[in-house]
């Protein structure tokens, strides 16, 4: 293992690493469960005749609603997902499953499945929700200060609308979930889950039994990005479904198509704001109104569009502010969680916001950024002060200086002036992100920690490895606070068993909760340790240190097995649980008031673009980071999340395009239809650096969370796009519509080349006297 | 029925499609599976009996003639290495070599194997003596997720013994099949790198 790489690397590189698809596959006695889906985005599904595909070779059973014995709908917040739904509410929603022998036999069984419908009409956009009062939630609102009478007096208003779009997870490992019987009676759920507990209570009530009779494990994920927070929970229920119809071990695993089809995405947003500022671009007041798709469920939906109206501020200052949010019901997939969680949404809106006032007043978006940051003793609108508010201004000026942005800005205007049909654009942006779940009960973390008489030790924790390097990050912790050395310690994998009525491991606070729960765990054990070994060493306790497996102190030295078994021999407990709940945040919903962070994660990114003035197509020349991780726990994992959330961040604003056709089926369903960022899309220069002197109290060894705030800084490469396509024109605003793919991005150059020269000239004023 | 281990030629639609997929895959020829002679013959579906060179091993395995080489792989063999990510040979994730040559083994029939060698990412070593390619992807801490990481070696090791010292350019035609979307393929230029260097030796 690198100092501060993944553990248990070495595995993946040479396949050892098993998936839960790997397992299944090894047990010839298993089933596989292929799904009959819906060919219409909302109908009533009048019969379903599955006679011909049950006299298939290999065919075991076609699971519908007269098997569950328990919970027939099933979901995160609302129970509003039925299992097998009367109402079909999106195209592709599973109706029924059939069990075979065989994948392909399952697969060839489930096409010969008769379903009829009788079709009703869809919604199928938020506009139509909108229209059709259709919404899944009342709205949500949070209010500082008097922006309808600052909009009234500012000197400078502008109003305008955005669509954000949503975004595939693609988890390169699609959901799977392999369920079996144990020797009492129990069920063994393997789930490719986030969320193992969730996961577990879902089968417990859909089987009617105890939660005592469900015991879930989560191996590893090869990937999941929030799309296994709640959504896997439907694939472990089909699969404990069918072990206790059919007692055989039943595996459900989709295929790309299958998961894109039936699994939710990023929500889409819809926004429209209204804002005051004066001459100097300073933000007086703020009035937006965001509109998500939550698709055809509630799902994670309402807290999702709570993170995006606690983010509509990201680092600015807005003295007059109101967001107001409502989730819209669409008969689409359940659209879910995804890294940021309705924070970047709203962010890319207020980045919209500051850019378009800058370029209005003709001044440049970064000045204007700057001019609007939050400063020590700001208070965002939900009221919590913004502590380490002075860190972003820092950021800013390090990674302008190091990025080299004020020659490369001259070296670009000129290079854009030799070059009538090709365009490079320069941006950078900035990010607050807070950190802690909004829904302040899910702060909490608990660690079970074995020593056995050798010295080896068994961590357990109740935080779901999915490629993030919590289990990495965890393990140091576990070593630096026992003192033992890496090959000491064995990370467990996360079961309901060990660790019960845990969180998912989302809201980038895996680290956070479940760090500070195994280091207080570890904490305990080596506190009963050190008095042997003082009392083995013939020193004080406070003598005594315990590092890389040996345990020194009075000028000797003892290894660490031999402290353990006299701990043994003394009858002291050789195992400790731990317990961590995050202090001091708390949220009131109706007065939109609280402190619901812990802290904030600070960082900013310079991206600079080409993009070609026939085509529309860009690239992404270079990249320049300074993210704060506070003290990172492991260097290597951290600038891993910071490039890959910023790759994926670049992927939802530049390259990825969820479509749906107008029958509510997915278009883009596949790599070959849905564009992924490839090592194509790699700038060629990528410079991420981590902040220093970033310490932070409210954590676990002084560390941040890290897993989705980087996302958030590839707005920069949307913001240099824009700032290409200006260059096309004659100045003022630029609409860009999201995501800027080629297609879009030209349509944005042909408006600019189109825009009357008076934008130009009012441009070149620098200070126009009314911009509506 | 049974088939002999050497694959099967003659005028039919099959291998006309055995053969220009052959072709897409490889780049500088198969001279190993032209050299035997082999007679026409023709079969349809149902289950065959074959064997598969695989690591250097050869193993006798049933499979139906629409069997693809991953799914004999994965569910015959226990070989698990190789990935189904996409099923269509757009993301590289179950990459193995045949011959030497990368192919994605989603799309190229287990009956199409027969006679030619397949290395998987399972022979690149265990515990005490891993590949130095493996040793380079562990030091560069070249993965995240991991589920791309069998594909992205076997890629990456072709690209290797093709080119020596590859390019940043090169790498990024080798690898331009293979998506990862944890985003870490800065990290795996470097862990080609460093083993073209020698590292991991």
């Amino acid at each position: 293992m690198s100092a501060s790489g993944h553990e248990r690397a070495s595995r993946h590189v040479t396949g050892d690493a098993l998936y839960v698809h790997d397992l299944a596959v090894r047990d010839p006695a298993t089933l596989h469960a292929w799904p009959v889906q819906s060919v219409h985005a909302h109908a009533r599904v009048t019969a379903i005749d599955g006679g011909d595909a049950l006299r298939m070779p290999g065919v075991r059973a076609l699971l519908t609603a007269r098997d569950v014995p328990g919970a027939k709908t099933i979901g995160p917040v609302r129970h509003d997902e039925p299992l097998f739904p009367d109402e079909v509410c999106y195209h592709g929603q599973p109706v029924a499953w059939v069990l075979a022998d065989g994948e392909s036999q399952a697969r060839a069984a489930a096409a010969r499945v008769r379903v009829a419908y009788e079709v009703l009409p869809a919604v199928l956009s938020i506009q139509a929700a909108i229209a059709a009062d259709s919404f899944l939630t009342e709205p949500q609102a949070i209010v500082a200060g008097d922006p309808d009478a600052a909009l009234g007096a500012a000197s400078h208003r502008l109003a305008g609308e955005l669509h954000v779009g949503g975004q595939e997870h693609f988890y390169l490992e699609m959901q799977c979930a392999w369920v079996h019987r144990d020797a009492t009676g129990g069920f063994v759920v393997h789930s490719s889950t986030q969320h193992p507990a969730e996961t577990q209570a879902t089968v417990a009530h859909v089987l009617d039994v105890p939660a005592h009779r469900v015991v879930c494990e989560s191996l590893r994920m090869g990937g999941a990005f929030g799309g296994k927070e709640s959504q896997a929970n439907l694939f472990a229920a089909i699969a404990a479904l069918g072990c206790h119809v059919t007692g055989r071990p039943v595996v459900v695993r989709l295929d790309r198509r299958r998961d894109m089809t039936i699994t939710g995405k990023r929500h889409p947003f819809f926004a429209r704001y209204e804002v005051g500022f004066d001459g100097d671009g300073r933000l007086q007041a703020l009035v937006v109104e965001l509109c998500s798709d939550g698709g055809y469920s509630l799902d994670l939906s309402n807290a999702i569009l709570g993170r995006a109206l606690f983010h509509i501020d990201n680092c600015y200052r807005v003295p007059h502010l109101r967001v107001r949010g409502r989730v819209a019901r669409t008969h689409l997939p359940s659209n879910t969680a995804m890294r940021g969680f309705g924070g970047p949404q709203a962010m890319v809106v207020v980045e919209e916001v500051v850019d378009r006032v800058a370029r209005t007043l003709g001044l440049p978006p970064e000045v204007v950024r700057q001019r609007n940051f939050y400063r020590p003793g700001d208070r965002t609108h939900y009221g919590q002060q913004v502590r380490d508010a002075e860190r972003i201004d820092r950021i800013w000026r390090e990674l302008l200086a190091t990025s080299d942005y004020a020659s490369r800005r001259a070296a670009i205007d000129a290079w854009n002036t030799a070059h009538p049909h090709a365009k490079r654009g320069l941006a950078i942006t900035p990010v607050k992100f807070g950190i802690s779940f909004t829904t302040t009960a899910l702060n909490q973390a608990g660690a079970l920690v074995l020593v056995y008489r050798d010295g080896s030790v068994q961590v357990n924790h109740g935080g779901t490895e999915m490629g993030q390097g919590l289990h990495s990050k965890v393990l140091a912790i576990a070593v630096r606070t026992l003192g033992v050395a890496p090959q000491q310690v064995r990370m467990m994998p996360t079961r309901t068993d060990k660790v019960p009525n845990t969180s998912a491991t989302a809201a980038s606070s895996g680290s956070d909760l479940n760090g500070e729960a195994v280091r207080r765990a570890c904490d305990e054990l080596r506190g009963r340790l050190l008095p042997v070994a003082a009392a083995m060493l013939g020193c004080a306790d406070d003598e005594v240190g315990i590092t890389d497996g040996v345990v020194r102190g009075g000028g000797r030295e003892l290894p660490f097995a031999e402290v353990v078994e006299r701990a043994y021999q003394q009858r002291s407990p050789l195992f400790a649980t731990g317990y961590y709940a995050t202090p001091g945040i708390h949220f009131d919903a109706a007065a939109g008031r609280g402190e619901p962070f812990r802290y904030f994660a600070w960082g900013a990114a310079v991206a600079e673009v080409e993009v070609d003035g026939f085509t529309g197509a860009h690239r992404l020349r270079a990249v320049d980071i300074l993210h704060d991780v506070g003290d990172s726990l492991a260097p290597a994992i951290d600038r891993g999340q910071i490039e890959g959330g910023f790759l994926q961040g670049m992927g939802w604003l530049t390259c990825e395009q969820v479509v749906f056709g107008a029958d509510g089926a997915l278009r883009s369903r596949g790599a070959s239809t849905y564009k992924l960022p490839g090592v194509g899309e790699c700038p060629p220069r990528f410079v991420v650096n981590m902040l220093s002197r970033a310490t932070e109290p409210g954590a676990v060894f002084g560390s941040k969370a890290v897993g989705e705030p980087p996302l958030m800084l590839a707005i920069a490469v949307r913001e240099a796009l824009r700032d290409a396509v200006a260059a096309f024109g004659g100045g003022g605003p630029v609409a860009l519509a999201c995501p800027s793919v080629p297609e879009t991005v030209f349509w944005a150059i042909q408006a600019v080349r189109r825009a009357p020269a008076a934008t130009a000239a009012a441009a070149d004023d620098q200070r126009p006297r009314s911009c509506r | 029925m049974t088939v002999p281990t050497d694959p099967p030629r003659g005028v039919s639609r099959r291998s006309f499609l055995k053969g220009s997929a052959i072709a897409g895959i490889a780049t500088t020829g198969l001279t190993a599976a032209a050299a035997a002679p082999r007679e026409a013959q023709s079969f349809g579906p149902g289950e065959h009996e074959i064997s598969l060179s695989v690591n250097g091993t050869a193993r006798k395995l049933t499979v139906e003639t629409r069997t693809t080489l991953l799914d004999a792989l994965r569910n015959r063999l226990d070989l698990t290495g190789a990935k189904q990510i996409c099923d269509r040979g757009s993301c590289g994730g179950c990459t193995v070599l045949l011959d030497g040559q990368p192919v994605n083994s989603c799309l190229l029939l287990a009956l199409d194997a027969v006679g030619h060698a397949v290395t998987t990412v399972e022979s690149l070593g265990t515990g005490d003596t891993p590949h130095p390619l493996v040793q380079s992807f562990v030091a560069c801490d070249a993965l995240q997720c991991g589920y791309c990481t069998p594909g992205m070696v076997m890629s990456s090791l072709a690209c290797l013994q093709q080119r020596g010292q590859p390019t940043r350019e090169q790498m990024r035609r080798d690898l331009s099949g293979n998506l990862c979307r944890c985003g870490t393929y800065g990290r795996i230029f470097a862990a080609i790198e460093r083993t073209a260097q020698g590292g991991g030796k």
